[in-house]
This record gives C-alpha cells, sequence and structure tokens, in this order.
C-alpha cells in the first residue's frame, strides 16, 4: 500500500494560551476530494496551513506522501494552496501570475508558454491571459489562482473557503468545476469550509472539525447518515434530538438519539397504526417555512423538545401553509434513530490519539 | 443672492490669503533678473539674465550645490534601505516594543529642528566625530528614514501578507519574493518616499547648521550670502534653483501616492 499523500500525526497548535489544533491525526489518500468541515475557529484552516508551511504545529509531524515535512518552509513542500482572497499578484497579468510557480523555479519560457496555455484552458480561460486580476470577475480569478496552483503538478492542492465570496448560483456552477477537475488531473485536494453542503456534494471524504478536534472522518453519506457526535448530528444538516425521557417513551430505550428531518412523516388524518419498527408521536405545528421545494414544519412534542420536519410540497403549498396550530402525528422508522452514545463507542479514527 | 455674496467673500480672502503665501516666492523671483546688483528698488530699474550665469560660474554656489546633491542623493538611499527594512519588520513581526520602534523612527518629524540638530551635535562632539559629509548625511537621514518608513509602511498596510504567502507556496525563496512580490508592490512607495526626502534634505538648513563643518551646503551658503548682500540677483537665482529642485519632487510624489489606490486584489 502505498504512503497516504498528506498526514498528520497528533499535531497540535497553539498560538500562546488558545490551542487551535488540539491533537489531530488524520489521513488524506492520494487523488482523493478530502474537505476539513466545521464552524470558524475550529482549527480547520490552522491545519490547512500547516500542511502549507505557514505555521509550523507545536506539536506533532506532517508528513507528504511519507516524507516528514515538519521542519521544511513552505516554498520547500511540494503542495500549492488556493488562497480564500486568491492572493492573484496584481502587478502581474493572468500569465503571469499562473506561470509563477514555473518561473521562480527557472523553467525555460517556451515550456512555461506551452505549460500556462493548458492551465488556462483547463480552468477555462483561454484568451484571459493578458489581463490584469483587477480586470477579472470574481469566478474568473477563483480560476486563475487554482490554474496557478496546477501548472506546478503538485502532489496536493489546498483550498482555502475557496468560494466564499462568490454568489449562490455561481458557487453551485464552481463546486461542479472543481470536482471535476480534480478528477481529471488526478491530485488530492484538501477543501476548507464552513459549508456542510458543499462538503457533502464535493468531498471522497470529509472530516468534521469542532474545537480543535475532529469529531467524524468519512464519506459524506456515512458522516450525514451516522453522525457519531451531537456535534456532528447538528452541523452536517439540520438534526432533532430527541432527549432521554421522550426517547424512552417512544423506543422504550432511555437513550438521547438524532433523526434527521426528511425521515419524519407527517400525517395530519390518517396516519398509520404504529407498530414495533415505528416511533409515532403527536404534536403542535408551531412554526411553517415554506421553502420552495419543500416545506419546513417545526412541531412541538413536548413542552421543551420541537422537532423539525421537511415535507416536499407535492400539493398545492396554500392549503399546507394552513396547518400552523394544528395537532399532527410524525412517524418514522427506528432504524432512522441513532443513538449517540454508540457512536463515540466504535473507534473515532483521528478525534484522539 | 446673500448666498453669493458669502460666496464672492469667501473667494476674496482664499485668494488673498494664496497670495500673502505666495508672492514673496513671485518677488524672488522677479529679482533673480533685476539689473542691480545690490540695491532695492520696485519696479526692478531692468531685467537681465546675466545673474544665471554669474552663478553657474561662482566655485562657491558650485561646491555648494554638488555638496547638497550628495547630501541629499546619499541621505535618501540610506533612508529607503533602513525605512523599508524597518516598516517590513514593524509589518510581518511581531516583537516586543513594536510600537514604540514605529513611533521613534516618526519623532524626528515631529521633534523641531534645532533640538534635533543640538542633540546631535553633542552627540558628534563628545564621540570625537570630526565634521564632514557624513555627519551631514546622518543629520539629514533622521528625518529622511521617517519619510521612507512612513510611505512604505501606509503601502505594506495595505498589501495583502497573503500575496507573499502565495509567492513562497509556488516555491519562490525569500529574495525571490522580494523581488518580483514586494519590491512592485511598494516601488510608488519608495518613489515617492524618495523624492520626498531628496526635496526636504536639499534644501534643509537648521540641522545642517549644528552637523556641518566648514562645508557649505546650498541652503547655508544662501543664508550667508544674505547677510552680505554682494550680487544680491545670484541669490535669488540659486533660490529660484532650489524651489524647483524641491517642487517638482513633491508634487510627483503626490501623484505617484495618489495614483497607487486600488491596485490590490
Amino acid at each position: 500500500m502505498t504512503a497516504p499523500a498528506v498526514s498528520l500525526v497528533g499535531v497540535v497548535k497553539r498560538f500562546g494560551d488558545v490551542t487551535a489544533v488540539d491533537g489531530v491525526t488524520l489521513d488524506v489518500l492520494d487523488g482523493e476530494f478530502f474537505s476539513l468541515l466545521g464552524p470558524s475557529g475550529s482549527g480547520k484552516t490552522t491545519c490547512l496551513r500547516m500542511i502549507a508551511g505557514f505555521e509550523a504545529p507545536t506539536e506533532g509531524w506532517v508528513l507528504l506522501h511519507g516524507d516528514d515535512v515538519t521542519g521544511l518552509a513552505p516554498y520547500q513542500r511540494d503542495v500549492n494552496t488556493v488562497f480564500q482572497d486568491y492572493a492573484l499578484f496584481p502587478h502581474m497579468t493572468v500569465e503571469e501570475n499562473v506561470a509563477y510557480g514555473l518561473m521562480v523555479r527557472g523553467v525555460d519560457k517556451s515550456e512555461r508558454a506551452k505549460r500556462v496555455a493548458e492551465a488556462l484552458d483547463m480552468v477555462h480561460l483561454g484568451g484571459f491571459g493578458e489581463r490584469k486580476p483587477g480586470q477579472l470577475s470574481g469566478g474568473q480569478r477563483q480560476r486563475v489562482a487554482l490554474a496557478r496552483a496546477l501548472i506546478n503538478r503538485p502532489k496536493v492542492i489546498l483550498l482555502d473557503e475557496p468560494l466564499g465570496a462568490l454568489d449562490l448560483k455561481l458557487r453551485h456552477a464552481m463546486q461542479i468545476e472543481l470536482k471535476s477537475i480534480q478528477r481529471d488531473v488526478g491530485i488530492s485536494f484538501i477543501y476548507v469550509t464552513h459549508d456542510q453542503e458543499e462538503a457533502l456534494n464535493m468531498s471522497d471524504r470529509l472530516a468534521v472539525f469542532n474545537h480543535g478536534r475532529i469529531e467524524q472522518v468519512g464519506p459524506p453519506q456515512e458522516v450525514y447518515e451516522t453522525p457519531r457526535t451531537e456535534f456532528v448530528a447538528g452541523f452536517v444538516g439540520i438534526s432533532n434530538v430527541v432527549p432521554a425521557i421522550l426517547a424512552e417513551a417512544l423506543t422504550g430505550r432511555a437513550e438521547a438519539f438524532t433523526v434527521r428531518p426528511e425521515k419524519i412523516s407527517l400525517h395530519v388524518t390518517g396516519a398509520p397504526a404504529p407498530n414495533a419498527s415505528t416511533c409515532d408521536v403527536g404534536g403542535t405545528v408551531v412554526d411553517v417555512v415554506y421553502l420552495g421545494m419543500f416545506t419546513r414544519y417545526a412541531v412541538e412534542v413536548a413542552h421543551d423538545t420541537t422537532l423539525e420536519v421537511v415535507r416536499q410540497n407535492l400539493d398545492a403549498p396554500h392549503r399546507e401553509r394552513g396547518l400552523l396550530g394544528a395537532t399532527v402525528h410524525l412517524q418514522w422508522g427506528r432504524d432512522a434513530c441513532r443513538y449517540l452514545s454508540e457512536g463515540s463507542t466504535e473507534e473515532n479514527q483521528g478525534g484522539e490519539l | 443672492m446673500r448666498l453669493r455674496a458669502k460666496h464672492l467673500g469667501l473667494r476674496l480672502s482664499t485668494w488673498a490669503v494664496l497670495l500673502f503665501l505666495h508672492f514673496p516666492i513671485f518677488i524672488v523671483a522677479l529679482y533673480a533678473f533685476t539689473t542691480e546688483s545690490s540695491a532695492f528698488t520696485f519696479p526692478p530699474p531692468g531685467l537681465t539674465l546675466e545673474w544665471f550665469e554669474v552663478a553657474w560660474n561662482n566655485g562657491d554656489v558650485r561646491d555648494a550645490l554638488s555638496l547638497s546633491l550628495r547630501v541629499a542623493a546619499t541621505a535618501t538611499v540610506i533612508a529607503l534601505i533602513l525605512g523599508t527594512m524597518a516598516a517590513a519588520a514593524v509589518w510581518r513581526r511581531k516583537f516586543f516594543g513594536r510600537e514604540a520602534v514605529s513611533l521613534f523612527i516618526v519623532l524626528p518629524i515631529a521633534l523641531p529642528g534645532i533640538v534635533t540638530g543640538i542633540a546631535l551635535r553633542s552627540a558628534i562632539s563628545i564621540g570625537g566625530i570630526p565634521f564632514s559629509f557624513w555627519t551631514i548625511v546622518i543629520g539629514h537621514a533622521t528625518f529622511a528614514v521617517a519619510i521612507a518608513y512612513n510611505n512604505v509602511a501606509a503601502r505594506m498596510r495595505r498589501t495583502s501578507p497573503s500575496l507573499l504567502e502565495a509567492s513562497a507556496d509556488l516555491g519562490a525563496n525569500g529574495w525571490q519574493t522580494f523581488r518580483h512580490v514586494l519590491l512592485p508592490q511598494i516601488r510608488p512607495a519608495l518613489v515617492a518616499g524618495g523624492m520626498l526626502a531628496f526635496a526636504l534634505s536639499f534644501d534643509e538648513i537648521i540641522v545642517t547648521t549644528f552637523t556641518a563643518g566648514n562645508q557649505q551646503t546650498l541652503p547655508i551658503w544662501m543664508f550667508t550670502s544674505l547677510v552680505r548682500p554682494r550680487q544680491r540677483p545670484m541669490t535669488n537665482v540659486v533660490a529660484l534653483f532650489v524651489v524647483a529642485l524641491t517642487f517638482i519632487p513633491i508634487v510627483l510624489a503626490t501623484r505617484l501616492t495618489r495614483n497607487t489606490e486600488g491596485t490590490t486584489g
């Protein structure tokens, strides 16, 4: 088996009294699209900066393809970064920006021109080479930044919330494009984001960060369907937490569990009779939010427990809005219940040393 | 109607103030062309260009001009190097006394020249250093560094540190990053700061009085020749020259710093 493209081994980073990264162990495989997902201040960007070499770990090691690079400067590491603000050199043309990595390494001019043209074609910016970054739109700058990283054919490309500054539509288009470019070049991408939707729809695997630690690592589907902690359940998608008392009434097991809103069906009348494989609870609709494709209902099932339910708008929505205040029945399969205690007993890769 | 009258008053007083400020300079310029050599009558009895020739052929003037140019050039170069290094340190590094360093570098601008002059003279005497070209340069460098520092530091604050990180990330070592990324970013500030420093050094007189030995810079030569009013129009010619040599760089420097906004990103 070949060594992972990037390994973090017991990495700790302290800034004075603040521990930004608190013991992270992580392997990113060759050719993998790997996301570091977490709220701001959770240590994901600091991890990225330690892989790039902009920060030195207080403890632990950074390995690239099995080689210890912990003490190496950024320019000695075979990784390239796409910065959040793109960091394009404003005094250079697009071509000069893209060629920069080759120029400082002394690659000769004809080779440089050839590879610049290739890289610009790859990001669909052929013909923009003469422009200055100031004359480009946000999406175009983003592509230049990507081309500037790709041209060096690094082992790993690091992306620090690269789509954060783009509008929603462009962001969706760029997500698809980034993913397809990554598949074409076969380079590992490590992608930092706080947007769970982005992480879910682009990644081969993702790591959920919280307070400088990894809460869970796995493919998007696994992280979404079987969250190991309450934090993961709440951060990745919307999740309903059913407290132990209510859980006992519903399933006979006195342990808190989570259930996704789309797993719950809402019945105004004619709910099927509950059986041993379902949970059934009555409640009052306290909020109705129309979302176009869906309508989201908040249903109070106990005086301190409100469950969110999502329902596709198959029927005409004007009728559904009238549900506010109505008494309804919620049902879901028992296999949709995720007991939080089960997550922590399993081997949690990377969470702790 | 009343509004217009108020505007008229404002306009007139503005012009009066500007006239008051700049009329003396016009007089200096005018009397550079007068045919009288020592008396002072208004208007000048006749106009001539002969004083330009006299000034050009005067050995003292030439020596003083050459000294002033060399001092200004040397002080400017020293100021740019030290100012840039200090600005870069304050910009990129966190160290004990960072704010204090910033203040101490800029202080000579705020400090009265006479205080700087006396302080430097005492220091030079105590150190047993002979007064020379270099003592003048040191005196001028005190404020020239502050100007270079201020310009470069302002420019650096507007430069995203991620540009330097991007450069290192793409494989450039420290020197390559400086040459290809940082230097082009701060170049306008270097040119502007350099020109300002040069102009201020060129017409400096107070600090120079204390740090010069027997040498005469151009402003000192002018000052002494005013006391002995022989060939006064020649002094006016030199004054015109000094005005030109300080005015042009300052105008250029102002334009340069004004037109370089919004080049980041």
